[in-house]
């Protein structure tokens, strides 16, 4: 469905469609960007609200769907990735949705997009403070791998009581002589909470830090938003000995457009059976091979 | 001239159960119960005061029931009090009236405890180490090489073989368990130390180790302990002054060696010829 002929139908009074500029109703979203106010109040902190249903099933990214429905305007130019790729089925269903019930245009190029709506990726260009970064998060409570109680961690966060998080970092240490956590890094946001920042790589995490742009994060299933507002410091927890890393690349670079800066997924040629490797970000990737100018 | 108290404390109460105008007057030794006949409630601890000095090992023993374990958990904040105040140093403010967060850091700082069972003070599947760690993280240690130094020392000071300080607790016999919950209590060099009935269930050669090694302690490190035990010769071996407790109220206090000798109490009496 198109905005205009959804707009033409409201102006004949039919009412055959009946939902609104960007499907939730202006109550859900009032609710949803009065959350979102909090968590940025609070970063790190994560602000439970009335999770709505949608036409995609929970867990499928329905916390940062209704977070980028909350936010949109029609002039808004939105890019949606799944693991770094434009073109994956979910990213697109994504978009797809979105454009039908919003209209805005969409891009591939991380710099011309207003919003991003993302899972388990932030894209490698730097972004600005005129972009907004929406990421999709599973599973939102940090703590959960130490705490199984809800009121636990709650009770955890509330006073800062996070021995047992840095005990598991230091259980970790001694049984494998490295943090082996992969992706889900915890980080400290703002000197204060500790905070999961979604499924992302080591690789992003630094990106999250000092940044111009503003991170917005919405589990659907658990009902929790959190952000991190522009120019807040977030360090992923490590020990004066053994320090956080990011995945380590070296000697490999993109197949497709050579790149050696860039997160790389590794992939197992058919033909050779040797390992090679190409850009997670699919969009970054187009624009360094010169498909997009 | 006397030294100020550590630690102090006025009327502890706790009662479990949802009590009633009468439960304090109606429980204690004089009613042989500590069971409310109003409301059923259970008197677990009644308006307990005392002090503790610097350097000084304090006793608390008693029958089973008496109480003795939940005057400990009230000290170190593991159970909340329904009435009473505790002060710590020679600080104004009672403690009982702080925040959660306060009352944690006052007892990361300033206390130790090793419990009866060493399933409440270990976490069984967490390395030694780990288990001693926790403490020096929570007091915002960061380096992981300077904090395995501090779990070797005090593993040594312990008698458990430092190389044993990766493997958990759930691997250790019962003697090795409560040393390595005394390593943990004093990771963060308390000046309080609890031990609740730290050789219960142990054989008498471990006991006695363990025993020892509590003394060395306690003259090395400047602690003021409070032993709990309902044998009169751990009381014996480690206190100069015990309170004797019966249905939740002290019956009975002062220096060790007098009421080992002259128990006044008929109940303090009782227990002495029971256990010579
Ligand atoms: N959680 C609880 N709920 C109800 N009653 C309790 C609870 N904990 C303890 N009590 C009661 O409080 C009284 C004192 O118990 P406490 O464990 O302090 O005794 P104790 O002197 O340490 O005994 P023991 O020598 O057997 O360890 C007992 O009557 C006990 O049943
Ligand atoms: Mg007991
Ligand atoms: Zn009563």
């Amino acid at each position: 469905m198109k905005l205009d002929n959804y707009m033409k139908r409201k102006e004949s009074r039919q009412k055959a469609v009946e939902y609104n500029f960007a499907f939730l109703d202006e109550s859900a979203k009032k609710e949803i960007r009065r959350k979102i106010l909090k968590a940025v109040a609070v970063p790190g902190y994560q602000v439970p609200f009335a999770s709505r249903e949608l036409p995609i099933a929970k867990g499928w990214g329905t916390g940062g769907l209704q977070i980028t429905l909350s936010i949109i305007g029609s002039g808004d130019v939105l890019k949606v990735i799944d693991q770094g790729c434009d073109g994956s089925v979910n990213a697109v269903n994504i978009k797809k949705f979105i454009g039908r019930v919003t209209g805005v245009k969409t891009t591939t190029v991380t710099r011309e997009a207003t919003i991003i709506q993302t899972r388990h990726r932030i894209p490698e260009e730097r972004m600005s403070e005129d972009q907004i970064l929406v990421l999709q998060v599973p599973f939102p409570e940090a703590l959960r791998m130490v705490e199984p109680s809800e009121l636990e961690t709650r009770r955890m966060h509330g006073e800062a009581d996070y021995s047992r998080m840095w005990l598991y970092l230091y259980e970790d240490i001694v049984r494998y002589s490295e943090i082996s956590i992969g992706a889900r890094y915890p980080v400290t946001v703002n000197g204060r909470y500790i905070m999961d920042p979604s499924p992302i790589p080591r690789w992003d995490i630094p990106k999250l830090n000092m940044a111009d742009t503003i991170y917005i994060f919405g589990a659907g299933r658990e009902k929790r938003i959190y952000a991190v507002p522009p120019h807040t410091k977030v360090e992923p927890l490590e020990f004066e000995d053994f320090k956080f890393r990011v995945e380590d690349f070296t000697g490999a670079a993109c197949r497709r457009c050579g790149s050696a800066d860039t997160f790389l997924d590794e992939i197992i040629d058919e033909v050779s059976g040797r390992r090679i490797y190409q850009c997670s970000d699919t969009g970054q990737c187009d624009l360094s091979n010169g498909k997009i100018s | 001239m006397m030294s100020l108290p550590v630690m102090k404390a006025e009327g502890l109460t706790k009662i479990y159960g949802i009590g009633c105008p009468v439960c304090r007057e109606s429980t204690g030794p004089g009613y042989e119960t500590n069971i409310c006949r109003e409301c059923g409630a259970v008197v677990a601890c009644g308006d307990i005061s005392f002090e503790l000095y610097p350097d000084e090992v304090l006793g608390i023993v008693g029958e089973s029931g008496s109480g003795k374990s939940t005057l400990v958990k009230l000290l170190y904040f593991d159970s909340e009090a329904t009435h009473g105040a505790i002060y710590i140093n020679d600080s104004a403010d009672n403690v009982l009236s702080l925040s959660p967060f306060q009352k944690r850091r006052i007892r990361n700082s300033r206390m130790g405890m090793v419990y009866q069972n060493p399933h409440y003070g270990l976490r069984m599947e967490v390395t030694s180490g780990g288990n001693i760690s926790e403490r020096l993280i929570m007091a915002g240690w960061r380096n992981i090489a300077a904090m395995r130094a501090r779990a070797s020392y005090l593993l040594r000071k312990t008698e458990i073989p430092v190389l044993r300080i990766d493997e958990p607790p759930a691997n250790f016999s019962g003697g090795e368990q409560q040393r390595v919950q005394i390593s943990k209590a004093l990771s963060n060099n308390p000046s309080i130390l609890f031990l609740d009935e730290v050789t219960t269930g142990l054989d008498l050669s471990v006991q006695a180790r363990v025993l020892d090694l509590i003394r060395a302690l306690q003259s090395n490190l400047h602690l003021s302990v409070i032993v709990v035990s309902h044998d009169l010769g751990v009381i014996r071996l480690l206190t100069t002054r015990t309170m004797v407790m019966k249905y939740g109220r002290v019956v009975e206090s002062g220096l060790t060696d007098q009421i080992l000798e002259d128990p006044q109490h008929h109940y303090t009496q009782l227990l002495v010829s029971s256990q010579l």
